[in-house]
């Protein structure tokens, strides 16, 4: 069933949709949630790797919006903010998660038998490649059979674009085990990408 | 079918070596001296050179996803919206 009809038009800039959302106009809060969920779901589902909690994140992450809205000085956009309050509710549920990781996963240097396989160019060049339904899926699907110690660097630093320090602060390690995971992280996507890319 | 194939360099110690430096390469993270031996291996190595155009091809193309939205599964929007009106009553 689709979302309720709004029109969003009302609330064309940021600013008009924040002067909404602080006079609690319910159309408003409507349009904060069409513009921006499926961003900040898109973001707890790849860091959770759980569909049910992506959705108790993202919950938890317009409640906390809309509570703080006084304290909001709009020096990020609105998306970026929201983006960070979902980060940060997504690490906090990560937590909570008992440890499920392979030894190997959080060893902190690089293993030399950590050799790529495959070595054949892809036929499909990710520089020009549409990112069409199918090839989405694909990603979405590679990054989900991360480990989870692996997978939320990778997001950190190359989806959300947050630098080695910040990742490292936020998952509370140290900057050579940001490095390392990362490095894993993306030989391993390489690999479970390499199927898809070369035949195509 | 899988076409790939396997490392077939004469000195696959210095291939693991370099393999291992790719990453900081990537980054720009690597010093001068370190980056042209390795650029030096990857024109002489198709092997590494594939390895290192389809990680680089890896990290940008997921760089892309980062402004793209998911499409939310049915009923989410719903769920979000009364969930908000609720606690903001």
């Amino acid at each position: 069933m689709p979302g309720p009809i709004i029109d969003l038009t009302i609330y064309d800039s940021e600013e008009q949709l924040l002067a909404g959302l602080r006079r609690r106009e319910p159309d408003a809060c409507a349009c904060l949630i069409k513009r921006f969920a499926p961003l900040v779901y898109a973001q707890s589902l790849r860091l959770l790797g759980d569909p049910d909690e992506a959705e108790s994140v993202l919950q938890q992450t317009f409640i906390k919006a809309c509570a703080r809205l006084d304290g909001y000085e709009g020096r990020s956009g609105l998306g970026s903010w929201l983006y960070r309050i979902a980060t940060n509710e997504a690490l906090m549920q990560l937590r909570r998660h008992a440890p499920r990781v392979a030894l190997d996963d959080v060893a902190e240097t690089i293993q030399a038998d950590e050799i790529p396989q495959r070595t054949t160019l892809w036929s499909l060049d990710p520089a020009t490649a549409a990112l069409d339904g199918e090839l989405r899926a694909e990603l979405e699907k590679a990054l989900a059979a991360l480990p989870e110690t692996l997978r939320v660097v990778f997001v950190l630093r190359e989806i959300q674009g947050l630098s080695t320090d910040e990742t490292a602060a936020a998952l509370g390690l140290g900057e050579s085990a940001v490095k390392v995971r990362l490095h894993r992280a993306r030989l391993r996507l390489r690999e479970l990408l390499a199927t898809y890319m070369l035949g195509h | 079918m899988d076409a790939s194939h396997a490392h077939e360099h004469p000195d696959l110690d210095r291939c693991r070596e370099i393999l291992v430096q790719l990453n900081d390469y990537a980054d720009g993270e690597l010093g001068a001296d370190l980056c042209r031996e390795l650029e030096q291996h990857l024109a002489e190595c198709p092997d590494c050179r594939a390895v290192y155009d389809t990680l680089t091809g890896t990290i940008r193309i997921y760089r892309s996803l980062r402004d793209l939205p998911l499409e939310l599964p049915p009923g989410i929007e719903e769920r979000l919206l009364r969930h908000i009106t609720h606690v903001e009553k």
